[in-house]
């Protein structure tokens, strides 16, 4: 059997920005939360190889954005001073994956952040640093928050089909309630037990929970009816009548085939969060200021909207549709039907 | 009629269940309506206890669910706290626009996926199935999210559509004509988002449902006998193809519902979604439950619309 072209441009998509975002301290060349007042809503800085007296150099060089006087956000070079752009330079401390210290920056001006590859925001922060450390929350959010509630369906769904009788009833009637709820609402009316400001550490892994607890029906109905019938099969019977212990049975017997139903569903479920935390943050309801994710980002474009047109404002939105269509171009290659959601 | 019944009473349960669920879902939050007042020095603890008593929040959450139910079946839907009048009214007037949004979005969406699906599936390899696949594919990727933001930007910019709201602030009432038209130039962008949040669901099945049934030996035989295409697809491919569609149907209304939140809280529609958020964020108990209650009775009473459709439309439903 053949699977047709092996997406190539989707899994390096996938994987350029998943690993961006992980080492996001590494790539970003400035702080997320460093406010340059005097610099909101700069535009990308342009990299020059030519200076203002039309002099080639070899080695990039940015300008300085000021304010052009008398203006509101409107912003000139100031030609008098260039700064050389430099690979493996030393910048602002960060923490890499949250665990040890370090000042290397891939590229950057120095101490000083002068550049701003897809301009500033209101606060003038730089954006594709906040694009970075914001992917970090809203992708890793989806990705380990499907994994929760596949292995919640996995349990739940397993012990459901295996035990049967009232364990069965009870789960499987929770199970559709949660189905028949819009899952926005239910999202929110689970969101909403929790305490509204939480400590922005806190909020990831809140996240996570609520996504994980508010998906588990789905895949834990697709496992109890693989368990039904795959603990009727002859090698099963034949290993409970040697006096497997029912743990036994579930782990090494009957979860494994229902594990391939429960990946298929998180893989679904990925995409779909991401959107969820997205959809949260973009309400206030999940990661907040000065913490970036690309939810609380697209809140400041609905805001911002208005004042002009600052298209640097929209990266979050493109760089989400780009994981989003590089998903879908995956499920498309490994048959993962996307619409059984 | 057995049927119908049966339906009904899974229904309520359902329902019961939902309630319950979110009642205590949201009782389990920390703090409440009055809790915003203790910043305030001029008001008393003793205050904020006899505020609590008089609403029945110190009471413990059974005889305050079976006073829910109680206020549910009068009309009252419990009380809110923000608006400090019962919550019924306001419910029926802000799902009441949820519902118009809904609609129009709906009928959009299937008008368009209809013809468009339907050719695509009658015609595999056509330029409109091309046109299909690829509407599929691009609006499949763009969040709905992401979509709103565009066409709020594109209103803001060109200022052909109101960026928001359902009436304009400056409108002064001056007969039914003008008011129709004012809501449907408010009504137009949100329903177009939320139709094309739904279109690659549709589009997909449609074209799949439709070009299963072309295969199918009896339609074989009637094109063998020599039917035009048109009243081939129209009279034999069309109802064949019904019963997955409208099943269908009942899916497109529930996920209609659940986006919409979305849309509204972008477009400033003064929806049932944007009721919900507010009511988070202000604490108000018994709003957040009867939203979350409410969309799920929009979403079981699409899924039923869509059974007794189904029972109407195939004989083999109606003998079991």
């Amino acid at each position: 059997m053949t699977l047709g072209k092996v997406p190539w441009l989707a899994m390096s998509v996938l994987a350029i920005c998943h690993l961006s975002v992980l080492l996001a301290g590494f790539f970003a060349p400035g702080s997320f939360e460093v406010q340059n007042r005097n610099l909101a809503f700069a535009p990308p800085t342009r990299i020059h190889f030519v200076d203002a007296q039309g002099r080639f150099h070899l080695r990039p060089f940015v300008y300085r954005w000021v304010l052009r006087p008398g203006s509101f956000a409107e912003y000139e070079e100031n030609q008098q001073i260039g700064y050389p752009l430099h690979f493996f330079v030393p910048g602002a401390e960060y923490k890499v994956l949250g665990i040890f210290n370090s000042r290397q920056h891939l590229f950057g001006t120095g101490e000083e952040t002068r550049i701003f590859l897809l301009g500033t925001d209101a606060y003038g922060r730089d954006l594709f640093s906040r694009l970075l450390y914001g992917g970090m929350i809203s992708l890793f959010t989806g990705l380990l928050a499907a994994t929760a509630s596949a292995l919640l369906g996995l349990v739940l769904g397993g012990l459901a089909g295996y035990y049967g009788h009232w364990v069965d009833e009870v789960t499987m009637r929770i199970a559709e309630i949660f189905l028949a709820m819009p899952w926005l609402y239910l999202l929110l009316a689970v969101r909403a037990l929790l305490p509204l400001h939480v400590d922005p550490q806190a909020t990831f892994f809140l996240l996570i929970g609520v996504l994980g607890v508010i998906g588990w029906a789905r895949p834990a109905r697709l496992v109890r009816g693989i368990v039904l019938t795959a603990k009727e099969r002859e090698y099963v019977l034949a290993a409970r009548s040697f006096g497997a212990p029912d743990l036994y049975l579930l782990r090494t017997h009957i979860l494994p085939f229902a594990s391939g139903a429960a990946l298929n569903q998180m893989a679904l479920y990925i995409p779909q969060y991401i959107l969820a935390e997205v959809t949260l943050s973009f309400f206030g309801l999940g990661v907040s200021e000065p913490i970036p994710s690309w939810g609380n980002m697209l809140n400041d474009l609905q805001h911002y909207l208005i004042w002009g047109s600052y298209w640097w404002l929209f990266s979050p939105a493109i760089v989400l549709v780009a994981v989003l269509l590089a998903y879908y171009r995956l499920f498309s290659f490994f048959k993962v039907n996307s619409f059984t959601f | 009629m057995r049927f119908l019944l049966r339906r009904a009473m899974h229904t309520l349960l359902i329902l019961v269940g939902a309630s319950l669920v979110s009642f205590s879902l949201v009782n389990l939050a920390p703090g409440d309506f009055f809790d915003q007042m203790k910043v305030n020095p001029r008001i008393s603890q003793g205050t904020l206890a006899s505020l609590r008593s008089q609403y029945g929040l110190d009471r413990p959450l059974p005889v305050r669910y079976l006073q829910w139910v109680r206020s549910v079946i009068n009309g009252q839907w419990g009380f809110s706290f923000a608006y400090n009048s019962p919550a019924g009214p306001i419910l029926w007037s802000r799902s009441g626009k949820t519902l118009l949004l809904t609609g129009v979005a709906t009928l959009l969406a299937w008008s368009l996926a209809l013809p468009l699906g339907g050719w695509a599936g009658a015609r595999p390899g056509s330029s409109i199935d091309w046109l299909t696949r690829g509407t599929v594919a691009v609006l499949l990727a763009t969040p709905e999210l992401v979509l709103a933001l565009l066409l709020l930007l594109f209103a803001v910019r060109t200022g052909y559509f109101p960026a928001g709201g359902l009436t304009s602030s400056e409108y002064v009432p001056s007969g039914l004509w003008d008011q129709t038209k004012d809501i449907t130039r408010h009504v137009f962008l949100p329903s177009i988002c939320l139709a094309a949040g739904l279109l690659p669901l549709l589009l997909t099945h449609i074209r799949t449902a439709v070009s299963e049934a072309f295969e199918s030996p009896y339609i074989e035989a009637a094109r063998g006998h020599g039917i035009p295409f048109r009243r081939l697809l129209l009279r034999h491919v069309l109802p064949l193809a019904a019963n997955p569609l409208i099943s269908l149907f009942g899916l497109s209304l529930g996920m209609m519902i659940s986006s919409s939140l979305l849309i509204e809280a972008v477009f400033s529609w003064p929806g049932l979604g944007q009721l919900m958020l507010e009511a988070i964020q202000q604490r108000d108990f018994y709003l957040v439950v009867d939203t979350a209650v409410l969309s799920t009775a929009f979403l079981i009473v699409g899924n039923l619309i869509a059974d007794v459709l189904l029972y109407a439309s195939d004989p083999r439903i109606r003998t079991e």
